[in-house]
C-alpha cells in the first residue's frame, strides 16, 4: 500500500502548479491597487480598510489576469478531483479529519510541543498525520480553499449578476476582495510551513514519496 | 507485487490524463458550437479565457441582471482614468457643445444612419444605479441615464447573422461586445450621470455602459458603432484595443 494514493499525488502536483501561478499572478494583479476596502465600493480618494505598504505598480495586471484565471481552472479541476476521490476512498475520514483522541488537550499539547521544539525525529517517524497536521490540512481543504474560490468569484461582475448571493455572503464586492486577499495570505503561510516541515523531516524522501507513492510502514510490517 | 502496482499505476495515470484532456477537449468543442469562443482564444491563455467566457455565459445566463442600488448608495468618490481625447475631431464637436456630434451606426444592419444627441434623448430613457469595477481593483456606484442599446439596434434593424457590435470612440480604446450583451436590458448608451449631463471626464457626450463587465468595457467618447458577423476583421482580430494591449476581451471577471 503506497503512502500516498495515485489521485492524491496527481492532484497534489497539479495544485502545486496552479497555486504557485495563482500566487505569482495574484501579486501582479494586487500591485495595480494595493489598497483594501470594506463594503461594496472603494477607490483612491475615499476611505480604505488597509493601505498595504507596497507601491502601486501598473502594467502587470493584463498577463496577471490571464494567468490567474487559467491557473484557477487548473486548481479548481484538481481540487474537484481530489474532493471526489477523497470522499470515495475515505481518504478524508481516515487521514485528514482529526479523531476525538487527536483533539484531546493532552495530545494537542504534546503535538504542539513537538512542533515548537522541532523534535524532527518524533514528527517524521509517524505513519499517519498527527493532530496538528490533520487540523491544518482539514482547514486548508474545507475552509480556506473554498473561501478563496468563492470570494474570488464574488467580485466577478458577471457572476455577481447571475448569483447575487455570492456577494451577499461576503457583504459586498470590496469585502469579498479583502477576504480573498487574507484567505490567499493564509494559503501562503500554509505553504511556507508545509515546505519548512517537509525540509526538516527529509525533503528528498518526502518529495519522492509524493511523486512515486512511497511505502507505508504499516504495510511493510503487516 | 511491485510490477502489478506499477502497471496499475501506469494505466490509472494514463486513464486520468486521457479523461482530463478529453474533458477539456469536449468542453472547448461544445463552446465552439454554441458561439462561446472569445476572440482572444489563441495560445495557452486562450484555453483559460474560453473556459471562463463559456462557463460564465452558461452559469450566469444571458438574462441575469446586474444588481441595482439606491440613490443613497451612489459613491462620493468617482475616480477618472485618463484625460479626454485631444484629437481634432473631438475638439471640434466639443467646441459647439456637441451640437454637430453624431453617432454613426453601420455594418450588418437594414438601415444604417447617424444619430444626434437630440435624437437619442428623444427615445424612451432609462436610468440605472449600478456598480462599476476597474480591473485594477477599485470600484464605485453611479446612476446612469441613457437609451438602451437594444432600442437603437431595433431602429436600425440588425441582420440575423450579426455576432458582435464594435464600438469606436474618439480615442484609441475601441471595444466590442457579443449580441447577448448588446441586447441585454442593462446595456446602455449613457448621456447622463448622477442626474446631470455626462461630464467631460466620464465620456461626454455619450459612453457605453455594460453593467455585467469590468469598467474597461464601458468605453467613453463614442463616435461610431458597427454590427458585424466577424470580429476578426477589426484591428488585430482580437476584438478590441484592450486585448491588443494584453488585457482579456471578456471582462465579466
Amino acid at each position: 500500500m503506497p503512502r500516498h494514493g495515485l489521485v492524491v499525488r496527481i492532484t497534489h502536483w497539479l495544485n502545486a502548479l496552479g497555486t504557485t501561478a495563482l500566487i505569482v499572478s495574484g501579486i501582479a494583479i494586487l500591485l495595480a491597487h494595493p489598497r483594501l476596502y470594506w463594503g461594496e465600493t472603494g477607490a483612491v480618494g475615499g476611505p480604505s480598510l488597509i493601505d498595504l505598504p507596497i507601491p502601486f505598480v501598473f502594467g502587470h495586471s493584463g498577463w496577471g489576469r490571464y494567468l490567474h484565471f487559467l491557473a484557477a481552472w487548473v486548481s479548481v479541476a484538481s481540487g474537484a478531483l481530489y474532493l471526489v476521490s477523497g470522499l470515495a476512498t475515505r481518504h478524508f475520514s481516515r487521514d485528514i479529519v482529526p479523531s476525538r483522541s487527536d483533539l484531546r488537550s493532552a495530545n494537542l499539547r504534546r503535538v504542539i510541543g513537538d512542533h515548537l521544539r522541532l523534535r524532527v525525529s518524533e514528527l517524521g517517524s509517524r505513519d499517519s498525520y498527527n493532530a496538528l497536521q490533520r487540523l491544518t490540512y482539514a482547514s486548508v481543504v474545507f475552509l480556506v480553499g473554498p473561501v478563496v474560490l468563492l470570494s474570488g468569484l464574488a467580485f466577478s461582475p458577471m457572476l455577481a449578476s447571475g448569483s447575487p448571493w455570492l456577494v451577499g455572503m461576503f457583504g459586498g464586492q470590496q469585502s469579498a476582495r479583502t477576504i480573498h486577499f487574507f484567505a490567499a495570505a493564509a494559503v501562503v503561510l500554509f505553504l511556507l510551513a508545509h515546505i519548512l516541515m517537509v525540509s526538516l523531516t527529509g525533503f528528498t524522501t518526502r518529495v519522492r514519496s509524493m511523486i512515486l507513492g512511497g511505502r507505508s510502514h504499516i504495510a511493510e510490517g503487516s | 507485487m511491485t510490477r502489478t502496482m506499477s502497471r496499475r499505476t501506469l494505466i490509472a495515470t494514463g486513464l486520468s490524463a486521457a479523461v482530463g484532456a478529453s474533458g477539456v477537449g469536449a468542453a472547448l468543442h461544445l463552446a465552439g458550437r454554441n458561439g462561446l469562443i472569445p476572440p482572444d482564444h489563441h495560445g495557452l491563455f486562450g484555453v483559460g479565457e474560453t473556459l471562463t467566457y463559456a462557463a460564465q455565459r452558461l452559469v450566469a445566463g444571458d438574462l441575469s441582471l446586474a444588481r441595482e442600488f439606491t440613490r443613497s448608495d451612489i459613491s462620493k468618490v468617482i475616480p477618472v482614468n485618463g484625460p479626454p481625447p485631444e484629437t481634432g475631431a473631438y475638439l471640434r464637436v466639443l467646441d459647439n457643445e456637441f451640437r454637430d456630434w453624431r453617432l454613426t451606426v453601420d455594418g450588418l444592419v437594414a438601415r444604417p444612419r447617424t444619430f444626434s444627441l437630440a435624437d437619442l434623448r428623444g427615445y424612451p430613457s432609462h436610468t440605472q444605479i449600478t456598480h462599476q469595477a476597474c480591473e485594477e481593483g477599485w470600484s464605485f456606484i453611479a446612476e446612469w441615464t441613457g437609451v438602451r442599446l437594444s432600442h437603437v439596434l431595433d431602429l436600425i434593424g440588425v441582420d440575423p447573422r450579426a455576432r458582435h457590435v464594435v464600438f469606436f470612440p474618439f480615442d484609441d480604446f475601441w471595444e466590442s461586445i457579443d449580441m447577448a450583451d448588446a441586447l441585454h436590458p442593462q446595456t446602455f448608451l449613457a448621456y447622463g450621470m448622477n442626474g446631470s449631463d455626462l461630464p467631460l471626464e466620464h465620456g461626454a457626450p455619450l459612453r457605453l455602459r455594460v453593467a455585467r463587465q469590468l469598467g474597461y468595457k464601458s468605453i467613453k467618447y463614442l463616435a461610431r458603432m458597427t454590427v458585424t458577423d466577424s470580429i476578426t476583421r477589426f484591428g488585430k482580430g482580437l476584438g478590441g484595443a484592450n486585448p491588443e494591449w494584453g488585457y482579456s476581451w471578456w471582462a465579466g471577471i
